[in-house]
């Protein structure tokens, strides 16, 4: 089976090569036979990925076969291992990973190459980016971090197993939906630098770029949020962002993916930006590459990394190329990129935009800041320091408590211009509603001139309350007019809204998700914990809960063995649910993992980890946490993509009707 | 009513309400130990704050705790209970950079950035507001057939897309 797998990887890099080479060829000496070498170097690629495909068959069937020849399926899998794990066995370590890589990529290259007739020469010339890009990532595979790699010596009888943090279900799409996000911006790169080789005119590249990245873009997001709850839900400390590197790595492309999103309608509807879009489509790519070089390269060290390996001189010089390359191209070829408008008022989406770039790219760098400075520390003092939660809740929150009123007030604007008094008309009652949450959680208890952190929290719901009302308040004005000239309900007018403009709309209702998020978040300051060693009948007391050890118990498997308790929760005189914090004992890793119990409500998550045996009194020692409005956080997420998603849906038709011979007034804010 | 004096009362109400909560606030005897125990490390490897390392078998953090409890009770300030620590375990047991010697640029730089960010847009957004308009000589011009039609397509985009 190795030999296949082997065999499939050479070839895929033999004819990627191909596919580079003459697809550049192919472009770069337009002529007779140029078109055929072109279509062949096309049907390369898609035979690439055919190949890298049969390799990640191969490596996923050795694991179902436990075929411990090899030395991946070896260090990262077992025979007592489930079947879901033993799929995932493809992403957990270095190797399969690089090749889940490559395969995701040949994936999008196959899906960007069949459909190459939407503008068959900037598709051409993406198709040779990705050839490239896929090329290194081959490279890797084949010489540097080979998954069909043979063990030597006597076959151990059983895998190494699969690293207990990793053996949870979420685990089985984590990695994918990341890795779709990480890999996904290597389409926008290609259509970007494509487009800056051909010199391309007009922005119909820049609307075929921006649905892919919104695509990415979603799966990025999914990604990361689905490490935060996994990160929640197995890691037991009860919080679920840690501003670890890795963590960091996979936030930095989301910021300045995000970035790009909003300045796109910039280059889109005004030819503002186009330099600069180019440069954000790049930094996206490039610092998805960059935090996998962080990852994998041991250069830094984090919970979630690879171990230490000699790749990271690969992705060093892969960085160096791509830099150089696009700075090449960018400053060759950008005449055609100059901003054709200019700004007419202060007040108004474009200067809004603007800020909201300047902020998104600020965080970005705040977070490769923090990430960077122990190697600088190092490198200058001679000594390492942490950069950790402290330094982040300091610096980034201010940074996106101003991102929120962005967020709130630029839908607000129109294009162009926007008056004061249209801005004051549309932003009061919002305005008293975010000030009534204010009060409100005031009155509650929150003081804010005790901890910053409570200032932090009263700002951000303040602020979140504002941009949901700002959202819900354009959905009813808009809805409200039309709902006029249809005689529709206003529910079903706001539907006829969204689907006039789904992007807008869609967008909109990703920033009421971000609201709803940052609800969830800002209950952080307000988690209690509790630790107690619970007897039979023991009783601790967190919040409005009174939890009762009813008993503690152990069983064994193949896989692991483990030991939980049984806790009932009461709310008053009421026992509401029971509860089993357990903890494991994989036998074929030889490690311990806790796994927490939850039990989420819209007002609070209550939280069990059992962490351990008394070895004195054998009685088991239970930490109970309740961390206020974390559902919201997930909520919130979800949202975030079903509005990506509605916005990714195609307008209607628009329909045309002879003009009223009185002009009603437009909706206010009216623009994108 | 005007909107514009239900914006001012509401904004009378919000102070009134924040002067009356303000006197409302009291200490928390707890939140040292919290506070402090949020600004250090877990030494063990596992890169978590002391008071969240939940890390099974982990040989560091409840000793941890206890001598930021003994450094409490000594009634040592919190700049001196963080000196222990840094004395006994390193540099890196401090969660965030001091505000000291070179390591003041990792607090500095975000800030520099903002600033230098924030003037370099106010700049942007000045320079292009500056910009001469493209206006027709002698005033608005009738338009008519495919100028009229394009620019309804743009105005379109201005307003839908």
């Amino acid at each position: 089976m190795s030999q296949i797998g082997s065999f499939a990887l050479l070839l895929a890099l033999a004819l990627s090569a191909y596919s580079f080479l003459a697809g550049a060829l192919a472009l770069a000496r337009p002529g007779p036979g140029s078109e055929r070498l072109g279509e062949t170097a096309r049907r390369a690629g898609i035979a690439t990925f055919a190949l890298v495909f049969l390799a990640a068959v191969v490596l996923v069937t050795s694991a179902f076969q436990d075929d411990f020849s090899i030395a991946y399926i070896y260090h990262h899998s077992n025979r007592d291992l489930p079947a879901p794990y033993k799929f995932a066995t493809l992403w957990s370590g270095q190797e399969g990973s690089l090749l889940f890589w490559s395969l995701l990529l040949g994936a999008y290259g196959l899906v960007l190459r069949l459909r190459h007739r939407t503008d068959t020469r900037l598709f051409a010339h993406s198709s040779v980016i990705i050839a490239g890009v896929q090329i290194f990532f081959l490279l890797l595979l084949n010489f540097a971090a080979h998954p069909f790699a043979l063990m030597t010596g006597t076959l151990p009888a059983d895998g190494a197993g699969l690293n207990p943090l990793l053996q949870y279900p979420e685990m089985v799409i984590h990695p994918p939906m990341l890795y779709l996000g990480y890999v996904g911006f290597t389409i926008p790169f290609a259509f970007a630098l494509g487009a800056l080789i051909m010199r391309y005119p007009g922005e119909k590249w820049i609307r075929i770029t921006r649905r892919w990245t919104m695509v990415t873009w979603a799966f990025l997001t999914c990604g990361v949020f689905l490490g935060a709850h996994w990160a929640y839900s197995v890691l037991g400390w009860g919080g679920y962002w840690g501003w670890d590197p890795v963590e960091n790595a996979s936030l930095m492309p989301w910021l300045t993916g995000t970035a790009f999103l909003h300045s796109v309608m910039m280059q889109e509807k005004r030819g503002m930006l186009k330099m600069w879009n180019m440069w954000l489509i790049f930094a996206t790519f490039w610092l998805a590459i960059l935090g996998t070089f962080l990852t994998r390269s041991g250069i830094i060290s984090s919970v979630h990394a690879f171990a230490q390996s000699s790749i990271g001189g690969w992705f060093k010089w892969f960085l160096l190329i791509t830099l150089a390359t696009f700075t090449f191209f960018f400053f060759k070829n950008n005449s055609h990129l100059r901003s054709e408008h200019k700004l007419e008022s202060l007040i108004s989406r474009e200067s809004s935009f603007l800020f909201n770039n300047l902020l998104l790219l600020l965080a970005c760098f705040t977070v490769l800041w923090g990430t960077w400075f122990p190697l600088i520390s190092e490198y200058v003092q001679g000594n390492k320091v942490t950069v950790g939660p402290p330094f982040y809740n300091k610096v980034a929150i201010p940074v996106a408590l101003l991102l929120l009123l962005l967020t709130a007030v630029g839908p607000l604007l129109a294009w162009r211009k926007t008056s004061l008094e249209s801005l004051k008309r549309n932003f009061m009652w919002p305005a008293l509603g975010a000030l009534a949450v204010g009060v409100l959680m005031i009155a509650l208890g929150v003081r804010p001139w005790n901890d910053i952190a409570y200032f932090y929290a009263l700002m951000a719901a303040m602020l979140a309350a504002l941009v949901g009302l700002t959202v819900l308040s354009e959905f009813i004005r808009g809805g409200r007019v039309i709902s006029r000239h249809t005689g529709q309900n206003l529910l079903a007018s706001m539907v006829h809204l969204w689907h006039r403009n789904t992007r807008r709309y869609g967008g909109y209702i990703v920033h009421f998700g971000v609201a709803v998020v940052i609800i969830g978040i800002l209950g952080t300051p307000f988690n209690q914990d509790k630790e107690k060693e619970m007897g039979y009948g023991d009783k601790m007391t967190i919040g409005p809960y009174t939890l009762v050890c009813e008993s503690y118990t152990q069983d064994d498997n193949a896989n692991y063995s483990n030991e939980w308790a049984i806790i009932n929760v009461f709310k008053g005189d009421k026992q509401i649910t029971t509860m089993y914090p357990e903890r494991r004992f994989y036998k074929a890793s030889q490690q311990p993992q806790t796994l927490p119990r939850i039990r989420s409500t819209v007002k609070e998550d209550l939280y069990l980890t059992y962490e351990g045996l008394n070895e004195t009194t054998g009685r088991p020692i239970i930490k109970a946490h309740l961390n206020p409005l974390v559902m919201w956080i997930w909520v919130g997420v979800l949202i975030m993509i079903g509005g990506t998603v509605l916005g990714l849906i195609p307008n209607a038709a628009p329909v045309r009707v002879a003009a009223p011979a009185r002009i009603e007034p437009a909706p206010a804010g009216a623009g994108d | 009513m005007k909107p514009t004096f239900i914006l001012r009362r509401g904004l009378h109400v919000g102070l009134l309400c924040l002067a009356v909560f303000a006197l409302l606030g009291a200490g928390d005897e707890s939140a040292r130990f919290n506070s402090l125990g949020h600004k250090l490390m877990c030494v063990c490897g596992c890169n978590q704050i002391l008071l969240e390392c939940n890390h099974v078998g982990c040989t560091y953090s409840d000793r941890m705790r206890g001598e930021l409890i003994a450094g409490l009770d000594r009634g040592e300030n919190d700049d001196l209970t963080l000196q222990d620590f840094v004395q006994k375990y390193g540099p890196t047991v401090l969660a965030a950079p001091t505000a000291t010697g070179f390591n003041r640029v990792a607090w500095v730089m975000p800030f520099l950035a903002l600033v230098l960010g924030l003037t370099t847009t106010i700049f942007i957004v000045l320079a292009w507001r500056k910009r001469p308009a493209l206006a027709a000589p002698g005033g608005v011009l009738p338009v008519s057939g495919m100028d009229l039609e394009r620019f309804r397509t743009q105005a379109r985009k201005d307003t839908e897309g």
